[in-house]
């Protein structure tokens, strides 16, 4: 795994690169991105697998004027500049898969195929109801319930992380508050903008999301013009966490297909 | 030394605080009757309007979706008491500017106010509560820089006589900002800011406003009274801070003999004790800094939060947050913490809380009028100059 530091408008921003073959940008959730997840070697098997820190996530800086994940996805088009990379298959999880959703409506080109895991990014329902569960007018547990399949089995013990990783993960939770804030969970003008989007793509939902409904999925997934959905069994809104054989399997499956 | 009668508005009437989740933003306003609402309302004004013919100032406060403060539109009471009183000082503690989404709307809600008072108001800011960021829908993060820009945007609407300017900021957006009418007094009224934490504290000083605190006790508040005079004189404001310049709010009751006292401290200590609400609410992400909140992972306690657990006349008293008993009683307690902190040249008396009763809130708010403000205008002159050290050391 190789990790290094690239300056781009402003974000020192934080890059980590594992494997080899075709290259496949990784966006992470809400939760920030470790190198150390099963589902990174799996990925990266037969794949270049480059995996950013978003701005204000991880090591990664966040100036002033990013408030947005649209504005994310513009950092993440100029890191694909940086890299060389005239097209790359895109998997994003979560908020990381909304970036991935707006990046890929303003250069549908640049993207070979998409992945969009439990992504939020659109507003489907009525206005008098949430499309997702207000996660900060609920409490921790009630959260954890909701998120995974076996909450048990997630839960992290902050006495396990030296104070630098906490921190980490203290920030990531304030910079995802900062982008999903208002308009909750949603960029309003995204859902007129994804017709543009010109790759297959894939959402995958973990059955157990309490978050990302069944409805909101397939309603999310009717806006691009070539898009289905697989559900992952035994997972909520992380099934790259909870199931990595399943979710690589799937993942790796779509991308390879021909 | 000015004392000022604060009054939160509370509605005390509630079910058992076991059948509900919280105080605040969530508990249903089916409990709220707004018969026993409006002979609330009235009470609180007769209220502010005894202590105003006793000779101390007014001040009050604005929270949402709460029980504990019905007083989501504090500039409408304002205005009422703008009014109703003749020659009392009229503080809000504050707008909560990191909340509102039109600063300039603020700006002309608080010059009407000032010309309606003929010029008695003061206007303080506050960054809000961390409970009133959902009622809000206001991000919990950059609260510190939407607060400050608001406020430069509010002083310059106060202050721009000459016709329209633009506002072209990080959070804010105006083409032709012109208020009517323009504030009474000049250049602007006396502006307060509150907190609860030396970080803003000295920022408030630089700027020379009235650094306003909450029950910080003894060594909160030290530390926050230092930050801002260590402020003030980084500014070249000079090496005298005036106490005027500093104020302090603790539960005040004061009775003529100690049982009396005593009852209504008990009853006062409902503003502490009442406030069940869940870290949900109480700490959305980026409120506090990162590190304050690895620290609350390891285990730290807001001192509040542990006060609230075991809330206790005699504890509140030790804390420094609580200030009950006989004028004398009172006296001394004050003195310790004035001592302490190094001087402050206002008193922000929580004087009314949750079932204390009309008769008991008229007798705490005379019996400290008559027998002990006297008593402390004269030691605690508002000429005085603080200074943690000599006063410490003297």
């Amino acid at each position: 795994m190789q990790r290094q530091v690239i300056a781009i408008a402003g974000v020192e921003l934080e890059l980590f690169e594992l494997g080899e073959g075709p290259p496949l940008l990784f966006l992470h959730n809400g939760g920030g991105f470790d190198p150390e997840q099963p589902f990174v070697r799996l990925l990266s098997a037969r794949h270049r697998l480059i995996a950013p820190s978003h701005p204000g996530f991880g090591r990664s800086t966040l100036p002033d004027w990013i408030d947005t994940c649209d504005d994310i996805a513009y950092i993440h088009l100029a890191l694909m500049d940086r890299l060389g990379l005239r097209q790359a298959d895109i998997v994003g999880c979560s908020i990381g898969g909304w970036i991935a959703a707006e990046l890929a409506t303003k250069s549908p080109e640049r993207v070979g195929r998409l992945v969009l895991v439990c992504p939020e990014g659109v507003k489907v329902g009525p206005s008098d109801r949430l499309d997702i569960p207000d996660i900060y007018a609920m409490p921790e547990d009630e959260l954890e319930r909701i998120s995974y399949h076996n909450p048990a089995q997630m839960r992290l013990d902050p006495s396990q992380f030296g104070d630098e990783e906490l921190a980490i993960r203290v920030r990531n939770r304030e910079t995802t508050a900062l982008l999903v804030w208002e308009p909750y969970m949603h960029n309003p003008k995204l859902c007129h903008r994804l017709h543009r989007v010109t790759a297959p793509t894939l959402f995958v939902r973990g059955e157990s999301d309490g978050l990302v409904s069944a409805d909101y999925v397939a309603a999310y997934a009717r806006l691009l013009p070539n898009a289905r959905v697989a559900t992952i069994g035994e997972a909520g809104h992380s099934p790259h966490l909870e199931q990595p054989d399943a979710f690589a399997r799937t993942v790796l499956q779509f991308l390879e297909a021909n | 030394m000015k004392a000022w009668h604060f009054s939160e508005n509370a509605y005390p009437y509630l079910p058992p605080a076991d059948q509900y989740e919280s105080i605040r933003v969530s508990l249903p306003n089916r409990i709220y009757d707004p018969e026993k609402g409006a002979e609330l309302y009235d009470r609180f004004l007769d209220e502010w309007l005894i202590a105003e013919d006793e000779g101390m100032e007014i001040m009050l406060n604005e929270h949402h979706q709460t029980a504990t403060c019905v007083d989501p539109a504090a500039p409408l009471v304002l205005a009422a008491l703008a009014r109703l009183s003749k020659k009392a000082r009229l503080l809000i503690l504050g707008n909560p500017i990191a909340n509102r989404r039109q600063p300039v709307r603020v700006a002309e809600e608080m010059a009407m106010v000032d010309v309606l008072s003929r010029g008695r108001l003061e206007a303080g800011f506050v960054r809000g509560v961390p409970y009133e960021v959902l009622p809000a829908n206001s991000n919990p993060v950059r609260m510190n820089e939407r607060e400050w820009e608001a406020l430069d945007l509010i002083v310059k609407a106060w202050t721009t006589h000459d016709g329209p300017f633009s506002h072209e900021g990080r959070f804010f957006h105006y083409r032709a900002v012109n208020i009517w009418p323009r504030c009474y007094q000049l250049p602007h009224p006396p502006i307060w800011i509150s907190t609860t934490s030396p970080a803003g504290a000295a920022r408030v000083g630089a700027h020379g406003f009235v650094q306003a605190t909450f029950l910080t006790g003894f060594d909160g508040t030290r530390a926050i009274y230092d930050a801002y005079r260590r402020g003030w004189r980084e500014a070249g404001r000079g090496k005298d801070v005036p106490a005027h310049r500093l104020a302090y709010a603790a539960m005040v009751y004061t009775a003529p003999n100690e049982a009396d006292a005593r009852a209504g401290a008990e009853k006062l200590l409902w503003y502490v004790t009442s406030n069940k609400v869940p870290p949900h609410f109480a700490n959305p992400p980026g409120y506090v800094p990162v590190q304050a909140n690895v620290a609350m992972l390891r285990g730290a306690e807001h001192p509040l939060s542990a006060f609230r657990k075991s809330a206790s006349v005699d504890g509140a008293i030790e804390a420094g947050i609580m200030f009950a008993g006989t004028p004398d009683q009172v006296h001394r307690q004050m003195k310790k913490l004035y001592d302490h902190v190094g001087g402050f040249g206002h008193l922000l008396i929580m004087g009314q809380a949750g079932f204390l009763e009309h008769d008991e809130t008229v007798l705490g708010i005379r019996t400290f009028a008559r027998e002990l403000y006297p008593r402390l205008k004269e030691e605690f002159p508002d000429t005085a100059i603080t200074d943690s050290l000599s006063l410490r050391g003297a």
